[in-house]
């Protein structure tokens, strides 16, 4: 009772687990990086949140922001659910990408907006992915994305489809320029875009129980004998198959992929 | 089993008069050639009256008639001569997916496919053309293989989706799909794929990144079944016609998008009633890409792929 007074009383100040249900201090829970202190929920981030947690401060440069997605199919409801994105999202596009630095190296980064229709790729989504590993082929600088994704965007109808294709090819561009590629599956990371780019990384990492599949869940269980295992389709779940390197703590991530870089990139490519 | 749906049960009861009109004739010894040959011509302008207004549905329906020829059947009528290799070498082979060594109009091919079941028995071994990852895999070894003694490839499309169970899912599918699209556009030779019926989202595309896609008239090339778009976007899976002509998943649609290069035709009433002709005309279209594509260097044969793809997508730039 006492609880949903104060929620009342300065509802900004106070936030809810969406797991464990325990009302957080805003400024506290905003301080862990939206992470619960009770039971270590990782709840979703905003791309742009996630670039600024993760790269050196003021480093972010954003690429490709002017691509807009059109209706090439005019697909019910698609114009609407677009504009609906934009507004949820603060974002143009399901994706944010750009170059910027992590721990001294130039990187090329992007990360996926859940909030903008689900994370969902379609054309531009594709596009800026594709491009992300030109670049990174180009100029020579390693790629790392966040992925948050429930998969291809059934408003594009095949074009979407194709998407995979492309940011496939894309990858293997940035293979034959010997650069790393890692990714991060975050809450979720789904279907076409697990079915493409997201699962050809160097390197998988992924934060602790996010949702981590290639079909619906109830998909799944339809087409299973017996019935699915109590962790299917989480980050560690794949893990234990062999599927994701390293489940790492949200806190965690910004020393491991300094590491991983360290590791990948020669001396000389640390800026002075 | 046989399934007759609602446009063609008008052929199907002409088909059965003139059947039964024959068998008459025959076992009475009379001369009924003149009523025949009516009901036949009757029964080709209905024929030609029914497939001139196919709706998208209709050609979803097509693309999975339980008697239309699959990826074997072709194999069967199109080659010389065909070799079946097994395994994936990692512990599996699929049944979903058929591969091996195949001669066809003087070209040495690899042929990799997904493969349905004509019987309960066949379907159940075959999952239904749903391949595993093993399947993919299975895949990825025969285009290495084909890469190493330099022999075009050829992709036969033909499964509702990937393998979405437990199973698959712990072997890691969609890595599979991923790591099968990445092995084709590494290739270096020519590479046909045909959408023969069902072109299934990720478990179609995971075999269709090639320098050519070429589509069956009444083949479907889908993001998402219809029966799932429906469910998301009415919430009735019952709604899969209309969600069918939202998706544009036939194949004229993907040719207006640049998607595929070819439809090939099929004969009057589907390929199902007529495999022999239908599978001489994909040889012949296939026949036709190798021609083209044997000239180039393995350099351009990849570059072209790579260009085929990145250039698909339909976007604005904004200032």
């Amino acid at each position: 009772m006492q609880r949903r007074v104060a929620v009342q009383a300065s509802a900004e100040q106070w936030v809810q687990c969406a797991k464990c249900k325990k009302i957080l201090f805003a400024p506290d829970f905003e301080r862990a990086m939206r992470v619960c202190p009770h039971c270590g929920h990782h709840h979703r981030l905003r791309a742009r949140e996630r670039i600024q947690i993760t790269v050196d401060p003021d480093s972010f440069q954003e690429t490709d922001a002017e691509l807009r997605s059109t209706d090439p199919l005019q697909f019910p409801d698609y114009a609407d659910k677009l504009r609906k994105g934009v507004a949820a999202s603060g974002e143009t596009e399901a994706i944010l990408t750009g170059t910027a630095t992590l721990g001294g190296y130039e990187i090329v980064i992007g990360a996926m907006d859940f909030g903008f229709m689900g994370g969902s790729m379609g054309s531009v989504v594709g596009e800026k992915v594709a491009r992300c590993f030109e670049r990174g082929a180009e100029r020579r600088l390693p790629v790392i994305l966040f992925c948050a994704s429930g998969g291809a965007r059934m408003q594009e109808g095949l074009l979407s489809l194709m998407q995979m294709a492309k940011t496939t090819a894309a990858v293997g561009k940035l293979q034959r320029a010997g650069m790393p590629y890692i990714a991060v599956f975050t809450d979720p990371t789904m279907a076409g875009v697990l079915a493409s780019f997201a699962s050809l990384a160097d390197v998988i990492l992924a934060e602790p129980g996010a949702l981590v599949g290639f079909a619906g869940q109830r998909v799944a269980a339809q087409a299973s004998v017996g019935k699915p295992p109590a962790n299917f389709q989480t980050a560690e779940f794949q893990h234990e198959h062999g599927m994701v390197d390293l489940i790492v703590p949200r806190k965690q991530l910004r020393p491991t992929l300094t590491y991983l870089l360290e590791m990948f990139l020669p001396v000389e490519a640390h800026a002075r | 089993m046989m399934t007759i749906f609602d446009f063609e049960k008008p052929i199907n009861e002409l088909e059965s008069a003139i059947a039964e009109l024959r068998q008459l004739a025959a076992e009475k010894g009379l001369d009924r050639s003149r009523e025949i040959a009516e009901l036949e011509a009757q029964r080709e302008r209905l024929l030609r009256q029914i497939f001139a207004h196919l709706r998208p549905w209709d050609k979803v329906l097509l693309a999975r008639h339980p008697k239309r020829p699959y990826a074997l059947d072709y194999i069967r009528l199109m080659c010389e001569s065909f070799l079946e290799l097994h395994g994936d070498r990692l512990g599996y082979d699929d049944p979903a997916i058929v591969g091996g060594l195949a001669k066809l109009g003087g070209y040495k091919l690899m042929i990799v496919g997904q493969q349905k079941g004509r019987d309960l028995k066949e379907r159940q071994k075959r999952n239904f053309a749903m391949a595993k990852p093993e399947g993919y895999r299975k895949a990825m070894r025969l285009f290495r293989l084909a890469e190493k003694f330099r022999l075009p490839v050829l992709t036969l499309v033909d499964t509702p989706a990937a393998d979405p169970g437990v199973e698959s899912e712990s072997r890691g599918v969609s890595e599979a799909i991923a790591q099968s699209m990445l092995t084709m556009f590494e290739l270096t030779v020519p590479t046909v794929a045909v959408i023969l019926g069902e072109g299934g989202s990720g478990g179609a595309i995971a075999l269709a990144a090639a320098n050519r896609v070429l589509m069956l008239e009444h083949a479907i090339y889908s993001v998402i079944p219809p029966e799932g778009c429906a469910a998301i976007l009415y919430r009735d899976p019952n709604k899969a016609p209309q969600a069918a002509d939202a998706l544009k998943l036939t194949a004229d649609n993907a040719l207006e998008l640049g998607l595929v290069d070819v439809v090939v035709p099929e004969p009057l009433g589907a390929a199902h009633r007529d495999p022999q002709t239908t599978a001489l005309s994909v040889r012949a279209a296939v026949l036709q890409q190798y021609e083209e594509l044997s000239k180039w260097t393995p350099d351009a044969l990849r570059e072209q792929r790579y260009q085929r793809f990145r250039a698909m997508g339909v976007y604005e730039t904004t200032r």
